[in-house]
């Protein structure tokens, strides 16, 4: 049974892309057919993270007007032949994307592939919408910041009514929360919302915590998938955010500061 | 647009009710005149009703009963509380039947549902319940509103707003577990979350109105 997994946040900026690349990547590693869809038409950013900007010829605009097929469409990744990417229209906009359209791609995606990641645009809109009215899970992306928990909140009200599921009457989203960009010093002192501030106000389950990084920026200009680089904490925190997705217990990882987490996680806390 | 020459409209007045309980004319005039005499000023061109619960079936002759009052100077107005045979009676003879208040049917009360919200509320939802009490299981988010004709009980967070009494029901109350709103109103009268801050009641709270002032209250955890 094909996944459709929404990654998705409201605000922009709070790394919904990366994550998408990272966990598709991830899933694919793990031995999963996975294929990511970008669904910011016009504002095309996955296929630089994932490095394969060189070899887009056809786009997921173009195959839903039938301009091309799906197989002329999909790129596979060079690291991984489990991993594809369906990237977005650069020279369109987002109206281009009709509920129609859109779920004839991911049915017949769904024929092939075990998870379909969606790598929503920010905002609420039409692309937003798209990307997020077929999900089975939503992965709601936020930073420790009143803004982003703001948004996110709203995402999730989203998902609650304009879905295909709560249109539908069917069983609702999966919402996993994904909390990124976390610095645990700062949270400490009250610059940042905690985990636990996070999760309270939200209130839905947490999928991971995926710490500040430098690796992630690093990944992202050389268009490696940060999950890739198993050196970094990023790296590291999005292996067990996959393996949680894919249902294992995996204790948190990174959510306190350096020398202290590293002794609470010995003699547990 | 000028005055319309004729205008219908509603007003209420207090009446004096002459209680007759006795069938017998003699008798109640007698009775009467005793009474009058005491304050003849004060009985002079009153409008009254009669109220005729005492007597059974047609034991009275309505107009005879008319006639007697009105020549002690008294204007009888109508009846009240008579049985079917004497109303008709009064109607013969150009009085009104009338129902007392108490007769009168309940004004209907406005049914008063309740809504139940068995999930959070999430910034930017709405949730509007129209003649009835709102439950909340879970919180209302930063940017979320829920508004209700009555009362809203919120089992989690309130971080939104909550509008109760939207009506204008001033005995709407709102409470919440954890009262942390950006505004609060009842019936229209409004807190916003700076003023409910001096209040400093984080936990369990109720607001509601006491006059035309808002009111916090802590509740027991």
């Amino acid at each position: 049974m094909t996944q459709i997994i929404v990654v998705t946040s409201g605000k922009g900026g709070v790394g919904k892309t990366t994550s998408s690349a990272a966990i598709a990547t991830g899933l694919a590693l793990q031995g999963h057919k996975t294929v990511v869809i970008d669904f910011d038409i016009g504002l095309r950013n996955l296929d630089l993270i994932m490095g394969c900007e060189r070899r887009v010829v056809y786009d997921f605009v173009n195959v839903i007007n039938g301009e091309a097929n799906l197989n002329q469409a999909l790129i596979k990744d060079k690291r991984c032949s489990n991993l594809y990417v369906l990237p977005a229209s650069q020279t369109r906009d987002k109206d281009a994307l009709t509920k129609e359209g859109v779920g004839k791609v991911l049915d017949d995606l769904a024929k092939d592939f075990e998870y379909i990641i969606c790598d929503s645009p920010a905002g609420i809109e039409q692309g937003a919408m798209m990307a997020l009215y077929f999900a089975d899970v939503a992965i709601v992306t936020t930073n420790p910041e009143v803004s982003s928990v703001r948004d996110s909140d709203r995402i999730l009200g989203m998902l609650q009514s304009r879905s295909r599921r709560a249109e539908q009457n069917l069983e609702p989203i999966k919402e996993f929360l994904l909390l990124t960009r976390y610095s645990p010093a700062r949270a400490k002192t009250g610059e940042m919302l905690s985990v636990e501030d996070v999760e309270e106000i939200l209130a839905i389950k947490l999928l991971g915590v995926i710490p500040e990084s430098q690796a992630v920026l690093k990944a992202s200009n050389s268009g490696v998938p940060v999950i890739v680089d198993q050196e970094s904490d990023a790296g590291l925190a999005y292996s067990d955010t996959v393996e949680r997705l894919l249902g294992k217990d995996v204790p948190l990882r990174f959510i306190e500061e350096e020398k202290k987490g590293f002794l609470k996680r010995i003699f547990g806390s | 647009m000028s005055k319309p020459n004729v205008e219908l409209k509603a007003t209420s007045f207090t009446l004096s009710v002459l209680y007759i309980n006795h069938p017998s004319i003699d008798v109640v005039s007698q009775e009467l005149d005793k009474k009058l005499a005491q304050a003849p000023q004060f009985f002079l061109g009153a409008p009254l009703i009669l109220n005729l619960s005492a007597i059974n079936q047609s034991e009275i002759d309505i107009a005879e009963l008319k006639q007697c009052l009105s020549d002690k100077q008294l204007i009888i107005v109508g009846i009240t509380d008579a049985n079917d045979a004497l109303a008709k009676q009064a109607k013969n003879c150009g009085l009104a039947v009338v129902k007392s208040g108490k007769q009168a049917p309940q004004p209907q009360l406005p049914k008063r549902d309740t809504k139940i919200v068995k999930q959070n509320v999430r910034s930017g939802q709405q949730i509007y319940a129209k003649d009835s009490d709102l439950v909340v299981f879970g919180a209302v988010g930063n940017g979320a509103e829920v508004i209700a004709d009555g009362s809203i009980h919120i089992y989690g967070a309130l971080r939104g707003k909550a509008m109760a009494g939207a009506g204008g029901d001033n005995n709407s109350i709102i409470i919440a577990s954890q009262l942390q709103a950006e505004l609060v109103s009842i019936a229209g009268q409004y807190w916003l979350a700076e003023h409910l801050q001096q209040y400093q009641i984080e936990k369990r709270g109720c607001v509601r109105l006491s006059g035309d002032t808002l009111l916090v209250e802590s509740l027991p955890e």
